[in-house]
């Protein structure tokens, strides 16, 4: 048992950062943005010495932490981290100094401070590793909010257009989800005994009415959070308007605690109501995946074509978590890693794109591999990896995904197979009239169109590429850690892998 | 059925994929850095596994069992489904990695100087490097998603290659639809993997093959349908065969390798490979044949209308991929003569291919047949060997299409009842038309008057760096047939089933060889008759079937008024329901919580308020639901 306070550590010191990086005086913007990207790479080596204190075999929670915080209604500070949160982890941890190093000059043109602009992503940074290191329901709650508040300002005051409406609309959807949730913890905390402890609250029971409404406020924050289809609309606007940076954590990241809150907190405590509810799931998960695809394919602006992707992408992560096998839901966890690696390198390098351009539109590019053919590959890439070519990472859990369900739910995995072809569609497409083709001749009186990849981008993209590779062919790192927290969940649900028919049939 | 573990010098066979890939990754990576010398990286990288093919292939030939498995490492392990990155070289495997190879390094080559004014030339071998090692990982994997990968990896160098000049429109949208109609194989190809797995709870090759047996008759016709999808996207067969021509886009070495000798032919590699499951019902067979023969007429039909020398060859691939699934569908001793005739055909289609793009060379990129003309006396090596490809694939005694297409109509003939004739039939009438086009396109090219454009002064021999390909492919297609079909099907009985006695069919083999060559012999015939004197230099009037086969059958226009034009518009009915619909329910939603949309909208100042009011309704929400469940309302 290590005695370090790693959790506790992870959430405190990029608030501390943050405030420190708020204090820097405006007129020093460098040193700011310096300062942030050396904390972020300290947060990152913390972050890997947690990986190897975590015994990938040993107990689901481990390096839990415990601090009274409320003690009259049983609230702790209670940090605790299974493999699932592990990666999650570890992929905030990769991300955000990628993050903060390619929005490098974001800031600079916006009239407003820079320092604040860097201080808020590390505030971001604090409670997007807090939230996914709780192990006390109402801590997880507090989190789950807060993390509205930092985004709200950086989509708000550093976005593109129309950026205070789609702050505003991405504000309230995930305040209303929110709400159902914090009805839902107060509702939980009365029937469970007045605590809020995880590992209490797994073993209590409730009758089903009770288990069907209480899962239907956790699900509903997180369907929204994820998004799942129909509550996917806040994100185009918030994607399409956010600053790249961002951004990039939006779709990257902040997503992925709406699956991991159904992973870690639907499931095991409301394992039947989950199993009732699942059919649900499934299906809007199957909607979701075609209905994002099609509409992906319609958009004229990059930016929220990659939120659509992202929308489609998170209905494969709703059908493989809710097609409760073992390899579909190691599939799902999987899926949220390399979903964080793929789109958010593809939205960084849009981010580049767009930054060039001047414009996010689809039609005012054209032919731009003629003068930018290393980010034209780059955003080429991305989009290999976003269509889940194999070789890239989200290959493996895409087809860990589909195979799982296929074994379960056969009508569900063909239609979500079709998927595929869809993405390809819309990645072609994209790419087709972006930086293929004749160029657009409105593009030569753009002087940024004429300066390929700068030193610092690729900086940004080739770990992202590398790391997209490397799990492409070799995911077993990552699949060592998540299999037995996703095992440890499919028993909480009492959930077993079908025997294949063939030796089904044998035995008869 | 099992595979010994690879030792010694086997133990090495990584190295055919891992080359040419090394190759690849320098090539793209170190960017205008490799201009100067990175074409030289480009061939060498093909040869060097063409080589190591050939040290490997006398190995294994020395081997007991001739096959042995290579484990790398654990590619997927969850639970219960474990996949491999494991390389399986045997028998099939291993001679397709001497064609991929043999056939890539001259084409290599050739690429050199056919590429040598291109910009992007480095790039180009980058690309074609990459090809070849997902080729190699394609014939190689041991288990189906490896299988996959590789399948992938090909159809991604397919579509880089074929709008590897991305600026012009024509060559983008071919490379998106040939990626987009390989994706709808795909997809079947994926269920079935998926079915495998749900079935047999693996999908290594050995222990498919081995539990194929206890699996229901339906459950294998539908495994089998799948991969039927999937090989027909990636082989241009029916009803998926509408992006093979559009893949001409490509530059011409490309068309030669992938889009002829190679890759097109991955879907009778995967349904040879599955031989086991194919062999395993009758319905399914049956279904693969008349695909086989459905493709090889419509193929020859449309080949016969085209005017472009490369659409022409690229619709005789489709037909002669057809007598491929004709083959393999046929099942028992034809899947070795399928692979025969691939083998055959990847030598003289690619040495045709390479002989048009010698005269598009000398002909400023011309590439209208109508145009051409008289050719023969101003590129005397591109006029031999093109013609000796040419009696190559139009199975001329004693040319290689003769030794590797005859016996698979004469094996069409050997099945039960009416479909002897049916197949048998389809397969003859294909040879005949064959030798019609296949001899009109030659005689319009090389013999006759000249009929070139007013640019064109004095058309002239490719360098020797194109021609010596030439000359070598040539070669194969004189001795490859008859080398080939006498021992290839032995060297393949550990995979594929042993051709047992001849079967009677309804005709004799002897009457089976003399038909086929006198229809041979009539088709080109025919065709020397009616283009001797060349033909007209602009499209004529024409009546329905001309007509019809100029469009390609009508093909792409029914996909784009079933496919592509419902799509659009289902889309764009998507995005304004999306935005209309959805999201102006939920803004009318929020609109009625924050107190009017008008604030939505506006500044910081009616956000507080809305704020407010949000918080207000929530702590309702939440006391509400806290009194409802301690009242036990909800329960």
């Amino acid at each position: 048992m290590s005695s370090f306070p790693y959790l506790s550590v992870l959430t405190v010191a990029p608030l501390v950062g943050a405030l420190v990086v708020a204090f820097l005086p405006r007129s020093r913007p460098q040193l700011a943005k310096v300062v942030t990207l050396v904390w972020s790479l300290g947060i990152l080596a913390v972050t890997v010495a947690l990986w190897i204190a975590f015994e990938a075999g040993g107990e689901r929670l481990q390096l839990r932490e415990s601090y009274p915080w409320i003690p009259d209604w049983g609230v702790n500070f209670t940090f605790a981290v299974d493999g699932i949160a592990l990666v999650m982890l570890m992929l905030i941890a990769v991300l955000v100094p990628i993050v903060i190093l390619a929005a490098w000059h974001e800031a600079d043109d916006s009239g407003r401070s820079v320092p604040v602009y860097f201080a808020l992503l590390l505030a971001l940074e604090s409670t997007m590793l807090g939230v996914f290191a709780a192990a006390d329901v109402f801590l997880f709650y507090v989190f789950f909010e807060v993390m509205l508040v930092p985004m709200y300002f950086l989509i708000g005051s550093y976005g593109g257009a129309r950026r205070q409406y789609a702050a505003v609309k991405f504000f309230l959807y995930s305040l209303v989800g929110g709400l159902f949730m914090l009805a839902a913890v107060v509702g939980l905390w009365v029937v469970g005994g007045n605590t809020f402890d995880w590992q209490a609250l797994t073993q209590i029971d409730m009758s089903t009415g009770t288990e069907r409404w209480l899962f239907l406020g956790f699900f509903l924050a997180f369907a929204i959070k994820a998004p799942f289809f129909p509550f996917h609309t806040w994100l185009p606007d918030a994607g399409g308007t956010a600053p790249v940076g961002a951004g990039a954590l939006l779709v990257g990241i902040l997503d992925k605690v709406g699956t991991f809150g159904i992973l870690r907190y639907c499931l095991p405590i409301f394992p039947n109501a989950s199993k009732y509810f699942a059919p649900l799931a499934l299906v809007l998960g199957v909607i979701g995946i075609i209905y994002a695809a099609l509409l992906a394919v319609g958009q004229n602006d990059i930016k929220r074509l990659v939120s659509y992707t992202s929308i489609a992408h998170f209905g494969f992560i709703g059908v493989g978590i809710f097609a409760f096998t073992t390899q579909a839901g190691t599939g799902a966890v999987l899926y949220m890693v390399n979903h964080g690696l793929a789109t958010g390198l593809l939205f960084l390098v849009v981010g580049m794109l767009v930054a060039r351009r001047g414009s996010a539109l689809i039609t005012d590019f054209g032919g731009a591999g003629k003068t930018l053919p290393v980010l034209a590959g780059v955003l080429f890439f991305a989009g290999l990896a976003s269509l889940a070519m194999p070789g890239t990472a989200p290959f493996v859990s895409e087809f860990l995904v589909l195979i799982g369900t296929f074994t379960v739910n056969k009508p569900i995995a063909i239609i979500a197979t079709l998927g595929i072809v869809l993405a390809a569609a819309y990645v072609l497409w994209m790419v087709q009239r972006t930086v293929q083709g004749t160029p657009n001749p409105a593009l030569a009186e753009v002087e940024g169109m004429r300066h390929d990849i700068t030193l610092r981008e690729k900086v940004v993209v080739a770990p992202l590429i590398a790391l997209i590779i490397l799990f492409g062919f070799y995911p077993k790192p990552i699949t060592d850690v998540i299999n037995p927290a996703v095992q440890a969940t499919m028993q909480d649900i009492g959930a077993t892998d079908p025997v294949p028919t063939a030796i089904t049939e044998a035995a008869k | 059925m099992e595979y010994a573990q690879a030792t010694g010098l086997l133990g090495n066979v990584w190295l055919l994929v891992a080359i040419p890939l090394a190759s690849a990754a320098l090539l793209l990576l170190l960017g205008r850095r490799a201009d100067r010398w990175g074409h030289w990286l480009g061939v060498l990288a093909p040869a060097a596994s063409f080589v190591l093919g050939l040290v490997l292939f006398a190995q294994l030939s020395g081997l007991e069992n001739k096959s042995v498995e290579l484990s790398l490492w654990d590619f997927i392990d969850v639970f219960s489904f474990k996949v491999d990155f494991g390389l399986l070289y045997d028998p099939l495997s291993a001679i397709f990695v001497l064609l991929i190879t043999g056939v890539g390094s001259l084409i290599h080559v050739y690429a050199v100087e056919y590429m040598r004014h291109d910009e992007g030339r480095r790039r180009f071998f980058g690309y074609f490097n990459l090809f070849v090692a997902a080729m190699l990982l394609l014939v190689l994997g041991n288990n189906y998603v490896m299988l996959y990968v590789g399948w992938e990896g090909v159809g991604l160098a397919s579509y880089l290659l074929i709008s590897f000049w991305y600026t012009r429109p024509a060559a983008a949208t071919a490379g998106k639809k040939a990626f987009l109609m390989n994706r709808v194989g795909d997809a079947g190809f994926a269920i079935a993997i998926f079915a495998m797995f749900a079935a047999l709870g693996t999908t290594q090759y050995d222990e498919v093959f081995n539990g194929v047996g206890a699996l229901s008759s339906g459950l294998v016709l539908a495994i089998g349908l799948l991969l039927l999808l999937g090989a027909c996207g990636k082989s241009g067969q029916f009803p998926l065969q509408a992006w093979l021509p559009d893949a001409m886009e490509g530059p011409t070495p490309v068309s030669a390798l992938i889009h002829a000798a190679t890759m097109v032919t991955a879907g009778v590699y995967l349904i040879a490979r599955s031989n086991p499951v194919f062999s395993a019902n009758e319905t399914l067979q049956t279904v693969v044949v008349s695909i086989g023969a459905l493709t090889l007429v419509i193929g020859c039909i449309i080949g016969c209308a085209k005017d472009d020398i490369k659409r022409v060859l690229a619709w005789s691939t489709v037909s002669q991929i057809g007598y491929m699934f004709l083959g393999v569908g046929l099942g028992g001793g034809a899947y070795a003569l399928a692979i025969v005739h691939l083998l055959a055909h990847g030598f003289f289609k690619a040495g045709l291919f390479l002989g048009a793009g010698s005269v598009m060379h000398g002909m400023h990129d011309q590439t209208d047949i109508r145009r051409f003309g008289g050719l023969a006396k101003h590129m005397r090596i591109t006029w031999a060997t093109f013609g000796l490809g040419w009696l190559a694939i139009i199975g001329m005694f004693p040319f290689s299409g003769f030794f590797s297409k005859e016996p698979i109509i004469a094996a069409a003939f050997e099945r039960e009842g009416w479909t002897a004739w049916l197949f048998g039939g389809a397969a003859l009438l294909g040879a005949a038309l064959t030798a019609f086009y296949m001899t009109r396109l030659f005689v319009l090219t090389f013999h006759g008057k000249p009929r070139w454009t007013e640019d064109i002064k004095h058309p002239h021999e490719s360098p020797a760096l194109m021609t010596i390909p030439l000359i070598l492919l040539a070669v194969g297609s004189v001795g490859a047939g008859f080398l080939l079909s006498t021992s290839v099907p032995d060297w393949l009985t550990p995979v594929l089933p042993e051709h047992g006695e001849e079967a009677h069919g309804v005709l004799s083999h002897t009457v089976i060889t003399i038909l086929s060559l006198l229809v041979t012999v009539l088709g080109a015939g025919g065709a020397w008759l009616l283009f001797r004197n060349g033909t007209q230099e602009q499209e004529q009037p024409a009546g329905v079937l001309v007509t019809a086969a100029r469009r390609n059958l009508y093909a792409d226009s029914f996909n784009e008024w079933v496919f592509e034009r419902p799509g659009i518009y289902l889309t764009r009915a998507l995005v304004f329901l999306d935005n209309r619909g959805i999201d102006g329910l939920v803004n009318g939603l929020a609109a009625a919580v924050g107190g009017g949309s008008s604030r939505l909208r506006r500044t910081q100042t009616g956000f507080v308020r809305s704020y407010a009011m949000s918080i207000l309704t929530g702590a309702l929400v939440v006391t509400a639901a806290f009194v409802a469940l301690q009242l036990g309302w909800l329960v």
